[in-house]
C-alpha cells in the first residue's frame, strides 16, 4: 500500500528567500494600513469601495481554493474513485486559498477589532448575502483544516487517532462539498444587488449560477496546473494520464457554461456591448474567448493526451476564470460620478505578501508533510 | 434506505434548476411605503442654491467644514463625504441664463440619503448595522455593530454611504434625517435652515400629494409652497415653474422617502436612471427560494453524507489500496 510521502530537500530555496523579502515588505506596509487606516495604503475611494483585496484575494482566491471542491465533488458525488490520489494536494491548495481569503479579509475590513460582530445572534442580518458568504467561507475553512488533519496526524505518527477521525470524516466531506456550493453561488449573488453600478454585460440574476460553473472548472484546472508544475520540479508519482482523463470535463461545463453566458446576455439584449470596442467590451471578449479556445482544443482527445497543450489550456481557463471575477467585482463595476479606481502599489504588494506566504507555506507543507505520492 | 445515485442526482439537479430558474421569473418582494413614513420634498425650481442647508447639516451634525483647493478660505466640499451628509450641486448647459431649463439654462440639485424604502444598505449589512426605523422609515447607522466591509456602499444605487478612509479606527457616515432632532421635536438641519421651503420636511404621504399638486400647476401662476415643513403653517407665495412630469423618488428602487422636482430632467442632475423593483429584492429572492428555512441545504448535506459514507465503503471493499491504482514511477 502506498502512502503520501513527504518530498524532503532543503527549505531554505532561493524561492522561498524571494517569498520572504515580498512578505516582509508586506509587513510594513500593513503596519502603515493599521496606523493610519485604510487610505494610507490603498487607492480605495467610496464609488469603488472595494479594491484588489476583495476582487483577488478573497473573489478569486476562493475560486483557487475550489481543487479540493471540485474533486470531491468528481469523487464522491460522481463516483470517480479513481481519481482520488489528487484529492490531498487538492485540499492542500484549498487550505491555502481559503485560509488567506480570511487573512484579507481581516486586513481589509475597516473594523475589524468587531468582527465577531457576524456571529453574534443579535447582530446578524440573515437577508444580508455577505452574512451567508462569511460563514459559509469561515466554517469551510474550518472544515478544510479538519479535512486535512489526517496528514499531520500521519505525520506525528498518531495513527489511532487518524483511523478514529477518519471514521467520521465522511461528514467534513459532505460539508465540504456543500459549504463551497453554497458561499462560490452566493459570491455571484452579491453583486446582483449592484444592480445598475455594474455593466450589464456582467450584471444578471444568473450570477450565481455563473459563479458557481466557473469555480468548478476553475478548480479543476488548478488541480490540473498544480500537477503539471509540481511534476515538472519535484519526484513525484506520474499522474498524466488521469490529468488527461480529467480535463476530458472542460469542454461539456465551459459549453454549458458559455451557452448560458451568452444566451443571457443576449435575452437581455446587451450583446452589442461586447462589440463597442471599449475596455469593458473587450474585457467580456477576452475573457470568454479564454475559455472558448482551450474548450476547442481540448475536444480533441489527442492533445488532452499531450501534456503541454493540457497545461497551458489550464493556465488558460484560470485566467478566465480569473478575470471574470475582476470584471464582476471591480472592471465591469461603474459606480458612477467619475469615480475611477487602479490599485495602490502598497495594495498590491499586500497582495503579493500575501501570495508569497501561501508559496512560503506550499514548499513547507509539500517537503515536510505527507502529501505527495513519490515516484 | 436505498436510495439510487442516479435519482438523487436527477432530484438534486431538477431542484437547483427550478431554484435557479426563480430569480429570472423576477418575483417581486414588494415593500410598502410605512404609514407614518416622514422624509423631505426637495424642489429644484425653489432652490436658490444658498447652500443655507449644507451649513445647517453640518451644525445640525456636529461635522466639520471641508475645504478643497489651495485657499483653505472656506467650506466648499466637491461631493458628499464621510464629513459632509448634504450637498448642493449645480447643472449648467450652454450659457447658463435660464434657470430650470435644460439648454441654456442650469439647476441646483441637493444631495442625500433617499432612506429607501427597500434600502439596499439594510439588506446587505451583514450585522445589522444599517437599520430601518419600522415607524419612520429613516434608514440609520449603528457603529457598535458595523465590522466596516463596505458592502452598504457597493449596495446602495445613490453612493450614500460614506466611510473614514483616512481615520485607523473607521466608521460609516450618512445622513439619518436628523433622527436625533426631530427625537426633540426640532426639524431636520437642513430643511430648517431652508429660506425658500426647496428643503421641505413632512410625512411622505403628504409630500408625495404636494409633489404631484405642483406637477399639475400651471407654469408662471402664482401658488403658496409651504416652507421648512409641510405643518409649519410658512408659506412662500411665488410663481410655478415649468416643472419636468416626474417625481423622482415615487417608484425608483422601489420607492424613497426623499422626493425630488426638478426643471430638468434628473438624468441631467446625476440621478441614476433606476428601475422601479429594487435589486436588492431581486437578491433577497434568490438567496430566500435557495435557503428558505435552510430546507435545501440540509437535505443536501443528507444526500451529500449518504454518497460520501457509500463511496468509502465501497472503496474499501473494491480497492486494494487507499490510493487508487498503483501509479507507475517517473
Amino acid at each position: 500500500m502506498k502512502e503520501e510521502q513527504p518530498l524532503g530537500g532543503r527549505l531554505f530555496t532561493p524561492t522561498f528567500l524571494f517569498c520572504l523579502l515580498f512578505f516582509i515588505i508586506a509587513l510594513f506596509l500593513l503596519a502603515k494600513r493599521f496606523m493610519y487606516g485604510l487610505g494610507a495604503v490603498t487607492n480605495m475611494s467610496d464609488g469603488y469601495p472595494w479594491g484588489l483585496w476583495i476582487a483577488f484575494d478573497v473573489v478569486v482566491g476562493t475560486a483557487f481554493g475550489c481543487g479540493g471542491y471540485a474533486m470531491a465533488l468528481l469523487i464522491y458525488v460522481f463516483n470517480k474513485g479513481e481519481y482520488h490520489p489528487l484529492i490531498r494536494p487538492a485540499l492542500m491548495t484549498s487550505l491555502f486559498g481559503y485560509s488567506l481569503a480570511g487573512l484579507a479579509v481581516f486586513i481589509d475590513v475597516g473594523r475589524y477589532w468587531q468582527m465577531y460582530n457576524i456571529f453574534l445572534p443579535w447582530y446578524i442580518n440573515p437577508n444580508s448575502v455577505l452574512l451567508e458568504v462569511a460563514l459559509c467561507i469561515g466554517a469551510y475553512v474550518v472544515v478544510l483544516w479538519i479535512e486535512f488533519t489526517p496528514a499531520f496526524l500521519q505525520k506525528m505518527g498518531a495513527d489511532s487517532a487518524k483511523k478514529s477521525l477518519e471514521k467520521i470524516m465522511f461528514i467534513f466531506i459532505a460539508l465540504g462539498i456543500l459549504l463551497p456550493t453554497m458561499h462560490q453561488s452566493s459570491l455571484g449573488t452579491m453583486m446582483v444587488v449592484a444592480g445598475s453600478k455594474l455593466s450589464p454585460l456582467w450584471w444578471t440574476p444568473w450570477l450565481p449560477l455563473l459563479f458557481l460553473i466557473s469555480c468548478i472548472f476553475m478548480g479543476f484546472a488548478i488541480v490540473i496546473f498544480e500537477a503539471s508544475a509540481t511534476s515538472t520540479r519535484y519526484k513525484i508519482a506520474d499522474e498524466s494520464h488521469m490529468l488527461s482523463k480529467l480535463s476530458g470535463i472542460f469542454p461539456w461545463m465551459i459549453g454549458i457554461y458559455l451557452l448560458v453566458r451568452f444566451a443571457d446576455v443576449a435575452v437581455r439584449g446587451h450583446l452589442g456591448l461586447a462589440f463597442k470596442g471599449d475596455l469593458m467590451g473587450n474585457m467580456f471578449l477576452l475573457e470568454n474567448l479564454l475559455l472558448l479556445v482551450p474548450m476547442c482544443i481540448l475536444f480533441m482527445p489527442a492533445s488532452r493526451n499531450n501534456a503541454r497543450v493540457l497545461f497551458f489550456s489550464a493556465i488558460s481557463i484560470i485566467l478566465a476564470g480569473t478575470l471574470y471575477r475582476f470584471n464582476c467585482y471591480l472592471i465591469g463595476f461603474n459606480p458612477g460620478g467619475g469615480w475611477t479606481y487602479f490599485p495602490a502599489a502598497g495594495e498590491i504588494l499586500i497582495t503579493v505578501g500575501i501570495v508569497s506566504l501561501e508559496i512560503m507555506a506550499f514548499l513547507w507543507f509539500v517537503k515536510r508533510l505527507p502529501i505527495y505520492h513519490r515516484a | 434506505m436505498e436510495i439510487k445515485r442516479r435519482d438523487f442526482l436527477k432530484t438534486v439537479a431538477g431542484g437547483a434548476a427550478l431554484a435557479l430558474a426563480q430569480p429570472a421569473m423576477a418575483l417581486a418582494r414588494e415593500k410598502a411605503r410605512l404609514p407614518d413614513a416622514v422624509g423631505i420634498l426637495y424642489d429644484a425650481t425653489l432652490c436658490i442654491g444658498c447652500k443655507a442647508c449644507m451649513v445647517g447639516c453640518r451644525k445640525a451634525n456636529n461635522l466639520p467644514v471641508e475645504m478643497t483647493g489651495s485657499q483653505n478660505l472656506w467650506d466648499n466640499p466637491m461631493d458628499l463625504s464621510a464629513k459632509t451628509f448634504n450637498i448642493i450641486k449645480k447643472y449648467k448647459n450652454g450659457t447658463g441664463q435660464f434657470k430650470d431649463r435644460e439648454i441654456n439654462g442650469f439647476s441646483f440639485i441637493k444631495r442625500h440619503c433617499m432612506h429607501c424604502v427597500d434600502a439596499a444598505c439594510v439588506s446587505a449589512c451583514p450585522a445589522t448595522a444599517m437599520t430601518k426605523d419600522a415607524k419612520t422609515g429613516i434608514v440609520s447607522y449603528n457603529k457598535d455593530a458595523c465590522i466596516g466591509c463596505r458592502y452598504c456602499q457597493v449596495a446602495c444605487p445613490f453612493n450614500i454611504p460614506k466611510f473614514e478612509w483616512d481615520n485607523p479606527f473607521p466608521k460609516i457616515t450618512k445622513c439619518q434625517l436628523c433622527d436625533h432632532l426631530l427625537a426633540k421635536g426640532q426639524l431636520p438641519g437642513c430643511c430648517n435652515a431652508c429660506p425658500t421651503g426647496a428643503s421641505l420636511f413632512g410625512p411622505v404621504a403628504a409630500l408625495l400629494e404636494d409633489a404631484k399638486r405642483r406637477q399639475k400647476m400651471q407654469p408662471g401662476k402664482y401658488y403658496d409652497f409651504s416652507v421648512a415643513s409641510t405643518t409649519s403653517g410658512r408659506t412662500q407665495y411665488q410663481p410655478a415653474a415649468r416643472y419636468v412630469p416626474r417625481i423622482y423618488g415615487e417608484s425608483e428602487v422601489g420607492g424613497t422617502q426623499v422626493l425630488m422636482l426638478a426643471g430638468v430632467p434628473f438624468s441631467n442632475l446625476g440621478l441614476p436612471d433606476l428601475p422601479s423593483t429594487s435589486y436588492v429584492a431581486m437578491a433577497e429572492n434568490i438567496q430566500h427560494t435557495l435557503y428558505k428555512g435552510m430546507i435545501l441545504p440540509v437535505v443536501a448535506f443528507g444526500g451529500l453524507a449518504f454518497l460520501v459514507k457509500r463511496s468509502g465503503k465501497k472503496k474499501e471493499m473494491d480497492l486494494p489500496a487507499e490510493s487508487g491504482p498503483d501509479i507507475k514511477p517517473d
